[in-house]
C-alpha cells in the first residue's frame, strides 16, 4: 500500500525525524490559509506540492516555490485540479486532489537515505547516498560505489555505530553527526513499528544552518501485515487508485489493469503472468493480470467476468484453467452459468487442462455458448488475438 | 532416490483441525498410500492437544508431537498472522524439514524467521508454495497428486500452478519426475532455487531440471551462475512475468520489478548465457525437455 508524502511526514514527525512545517489542502481556501500561516511564522519561502503517489513531481511541474501569499495561492489554483503527468502516472497523468502547503528550506547539501529489505540476504538494508534529489536506481546503475548500506540484523535493529559510519559516508560533520544518528533511528523504528517494506527521504537535506530535515518522504506499506496496522489502513487514498482494481479488491481478486484488449481470466499468479506472456508471444496484448485463485468458484467468476467486462478496450476474454485441486468440471460449470447469467457478448476463450478436463469440454460444448476451446494454451492464445483483432 | 520426501517421511501437520489443514493432510495421506506408505502421523493445534482428529493424534506443541510420534518434518497451514510463530516452533523443534504452505506472512516476520532458519540444521521450503512431491513416493503439500508420474526429471519453481503446468506437460509426453520443489513466490523464501537445485543435482534418480521462476529479485540470475559452474544435467528454463508492468506486485508477494531488477529478461539473459535451455512460451517445457532427452 502506498501513502501521500504529506501522510509519510505525519509518521516521521510522531517519530521524531524532522521534516519541514507543512500542512495538507485540498481546496484554494486550505491552500491559502496554510501558506499565509507559514509566511506569519516568519518563512520567506513556501512550497506547493502536488500530492499524487507517483514520483517525479518536481519535473513534471507538480511543485512551486513561492516567495508571497499572491504567488502561494496562484500556483495552488494552477496544480490543484491538474493531471499531473509523470514518468511513473503513463501518458494519462493523474489528477492532483490534495496539496502539501510546506515551509522552504535553504537547502546545503541534497542527500538520499533508504530503508528497503534486501531479499539476497534477507535483512533490511539501511542505504545511504551523497547523490541525492536524482532518481536513486539511476545511481544505482551508473555509479553503484556511490550507495553505502548497512545490513540490519533483525534482533538488535540498527546500531548507533552504523548509522554514524553512513552519516560519515555521506560526509556530514560536527554535530550533525548526531543528528544524523537520531535522525536515522527514528526512521528504522518507524519502518519496523509500521511494516514498512520501502522508506526513501529523498532529498535529505543539510540546510545553510547545519540542520537536517526530510524534505521528500515516499513510504510503501507491505499488505501482508496490514491486518496488525488498522490505524494504517485509513491511510489509503482509492483515488490514487485504478477503479477497477478497488472494485475487484472488494471481491478478493488479484487484479492488476494493464493496457491491452485481451481480458485474462486464470488461476494461480505464476501461469496468470505466463498467460500474459504467452498472448504477447502470440502477438496481442493482455488487457489485465487476473488470478482468481484456486477454490474459484460460479460467484468468484461472476466477480471476475464483472470486472473484466467493465474496462472499455477488452476485446475477447481469454481464461487458462489448469484444475489440480479446482475440477475442470466444476469450473467449466460455473463459466458457463456466469456467462448466461451476465449475457456476456464478448467472444469468450478456453484453454481448460487437468482433473475431469473432457467433462468440462463437453459443459462447454453442450452449453448453447459461444465458447471457443483451444487443445493446447498456444493455440487457446492464437484464437484469442484472432478473437481480439476480428472483434474491432 | 528422489530428494526431501519418500516413503520414510513422517510429517505432522501444525494447523490440522482446521479446514485446509484437514482437507490436504488427507491428501497426503492417500496419496502415499496408494505406493504403501504412511506418512502422516499426527497434527498439531495448541488447545486441542490429546484429542484426535480424522484418526490422528493432534498435540498441544510441536515439540510434543515430535517426541511422541518421531516426526521428521512438517507441513504448516497456521494463519499468516501466526505462521511465522509455528515455523519458528518447528524449527525448535529440531524437525529436519518444515514445509509451510501459509501464504500472506509479513516481511518482518519472515526477517526474523530467516535470521532463525539460515543457521538451522532444519531446512525451511516457503512460505506461499506448494509444497514438494517425489512422485510415486509421497508429497507434502497441496499439488495434485494423480497429474504427476514417476520418472527422471526433477521441478524447482517458485509458481504452484506452472509446476503443475510443467508436470502435466511431461507426464502427458510420458516423461516422468523424480521430485518437484515449489520453493514459493514471497521475497524471503527458506530454500532458494540455488538450495533446489543442489539438491537436484546431486540426486541420481534426477537426470534433467526444469527450472521456473518469474520476476523479481535476482534469485534466478543466481541460480544461472551456479548452474554454468555446477550442473551437467540438462535444464530447460522459464520465466513468467515477461509481460509485467514494473513496480507492480503481481500475485506473489515477491514477484515485482523495483529499481531497475527483477525484469524477465535479465533473468532470461543470464540463464542462457549459462546454457539452460530458456523457453520463451510456458507451453513449451514439456516438448522442450522431451527433445533435450530425445523423447517425441
Amino acid at each position: 500500500m502506498k501513502i501521500h508524502e504529506y501522510q509519510a511526514k505525519e509518521i516521521l514527525r510522531k517519530y521524531g525525524v524532522p521534516v519541514p512545517d507543512g500542512e495538507m489542502a485540498t481546496t484554494l481556501e486550505e491552500a491559502e490559509t496554510a501558506a499565509k500561516s507559514l509566511f506569519s511564522k516568519g518563512n520567506a519561502a513556501v512550497v506547493v506540492k502536488a500530492q499524487i503517489h507517483a514520483g517525479g513531481r518536481g519535473k513534471g511541474g507538480g511543485v512551486k516555490v513561492v516567495k508571497s501569499l499572491e504567488d502561494a495561492v496562484a500556483r495552488s489554483k494552477d496544480i490543484l485540479g491538474m493531471q499531473l503527468i509523470t514518468h511513473q502516472t503513463g501518458p494519462q497523468g493523474q489528477k492532483v486532489q490534495r496539496l502539501l502547503i510546506e515551509a522552504g528550506s535553504a537547502i546545503d547539501r541534497e542527500l538520499y537515505l533508504g530503508l528497503v529489505l534486501d531479499r539476497a540476504t534477507g535483512r533490511i538494508v539501511f542505504m545511504a547516498s551523497q547523490a541525492g534529489g536524482m532518481e536513486i536506481e539511476e545511481v544505482a546503475k551508473e555509479t553503484p560505489e556511490k550507495i553505502y548500506k548497512q545490513p540490519i540484523e533483525p534482533a538488535l535493529g540498527l546500531q548507533p555505530w552504523q548509522a554514524r559510519n553512513l552519516a560519515f559516508q555521506l560526509g556530514l560533520t560536527g554535530k550533525q553527526i548526531n543528528a544524523a544518528v537520531a535522525f536515522m533511528m527514528g526512521l528504522y523504528r518507524a519502518f519496523v513499528d509500521n511494516d514498512c517494506s520501502l522508506m526513501e527521504i529523498n532529498p535529505f537535506i543539510t540546510t545553510k544552518d547545519g540542520d537536517l530535515l526530510a524534505l521528500d518522504c515516499k513510504i510503501n506499506f507491505d499488505d501482508n501485515a496490514m491486518f496488525r496496522h488498522k490505524d494504517l489502513k485509513e491511510l489509503r487514498d482509492l483515488a490514487e487508485e485504478d477503479p477497477l482494481e478497488v472494485e475487484a479488491s472488494k471481491f478478493n481478486l488479484n487484479y492488476i489493469k494493464l493496457d491491452g484488449s485481451i481480458a485474462c481470466m486464470v488461476n494461480g499468479a505464476g501461469l496468470a503472468m505466463a498467460t500474459m506472456d504467452i498472448i504477447q508471444y502470440a502477438g496481442g496484448s493482455p488487457a489485465n493480470f487476473l488470478d482468481v485463485g484456486g477454490g474459484a468458484n460460479q460467484e468468484q467468476i461472476e466477480n471476475a467476468f464483472g470486472i473484466l467486462l467493465s474496462d472499455p478496450n477488452v476485446r475477447a476474454i481469454f481464461i487458462n484453467i489448469f484444475g489440480g485441486i479446482l475440477r475442470v468440471d466444476v469450473l467449466a460449470t460455473a463459466v458457463v452459468a456466469a456467462a448466461k447469467k451476465l449475457q456476456v457478448k464478448l467472444p469468450i476463450i478456453l484453454r481448460l487442462e487437468g482433473t475431469n478436463v473432457e467433462e468440462g469440454r463437453k459443459i462447454l460444448k453442450d452449453s448453447g455458448l459461444k465458447f471457443e476451446v483451444g487443445a493446447t494454451m498456444k493455440d487457446a492464445a492464437d484464437l484469442a488475438v484472432a478473437a481480439a483483432k476480428g472483434g474491432k | 532416490m528422489a530428494v526431501l520426501v519418500d516413503k520414510n517421511t513422517r510429517l505432522i501437520v501444525q494447523g490440522i483441525t482446521g479446514r485446509e489443514g484437514t482437507f490436504h493432510a488427507k491428501g497426503c495421506a492417500e496419496y502415499a498410500k496408494q505406493f504403501g506408505n504412511d506418512i502422516v502421523v499426527g497434527g498439531v493445534t495448541p488447545g486441542k492437544g490429546g484429542t484426535t482428529h480424522e484418526g490422528w493424534p493432534v498435540f498441544n506443541t510441536v515439540e510434543e508431537a515430535v517426541k511422541a510420534t518421531g516426526a521428521n518434518a512438517t507441513m504448516i497451514f497456521v494463519p499468516p498472522p501466526f505462521a511465522a510463530d509455528g515455523i519458528l516452533e518447528a524449527e525448535a523443534a529440531g524437525l529436519p524439514l518444515i514445509v509451510c504452505i501459509t501464504e500472506g506472512i509479513p516481511t518482518l516476520d519472515m526477517v526474523k524467521v530467516w535470521e532463525v532458519v539460515k543457521r538451522s540444521k532444519s531446512r525451511l521450503i516457503g512460505p506461499n508454495c506448494p509444497g514438494v512431491i517425489s512422485p510415486g513416493k509421497a508429497k507434502i503439500g497441496i499439488m495434485p497428486g494423480r497429474i504427476h508420474k514417476e520418472g527422471s526429471v526433477g521441478i524447482v519453481s517458485k509458481s504452484g500452478t506452472l509446476t503443475y503446468e510443467a508436470v502435466y506437460q511431461l507426464t502427458t509426453r510420458g516423461i516422468g519426475q523424480s521430485t518437484a520443489i515449489g520453493i514459493g513466490g514471497d521475497p524471503i523464501i527458506g530454500t532458494s532455487h540455488i538450495d533446489a537445485l543442489k539438491l537436484l543435482n546431486e540426486d541420481p534418480q534426477t537426470e534433467a531440471i526444469i527450472m521456473i521462476g518469474e520476476i523479481g529479485g535476482t534469485a534466478e540470475e543466481k541460480a544461472a551462475e551456479y548452474i554454468k559452474a555446477n550442473v551437467k544435467k540438462p535444464v530447460v528454463g522459464f520465466i513468467a512475468g515477461q509481460t509485467a508492468p514494473p513496480g507492480r506486485r503481481m500475485g506473489h508477494a515477491g514477484a515485482i520489478i523495483s529499481g531497475g531488477e527483477g525484469t524477465a529478461a535479465s533473468k532470461m539473459a543470464a540463464m542462457e548465457a549459462a546454457g539452460i535451455r530458456v523457453v520463451k512460451s510456458p507451453a513449451e517445457m514439456g516438448s522442450t525437455m522431451a527433445g533435450l532427452l530425445g523423447k517425441k
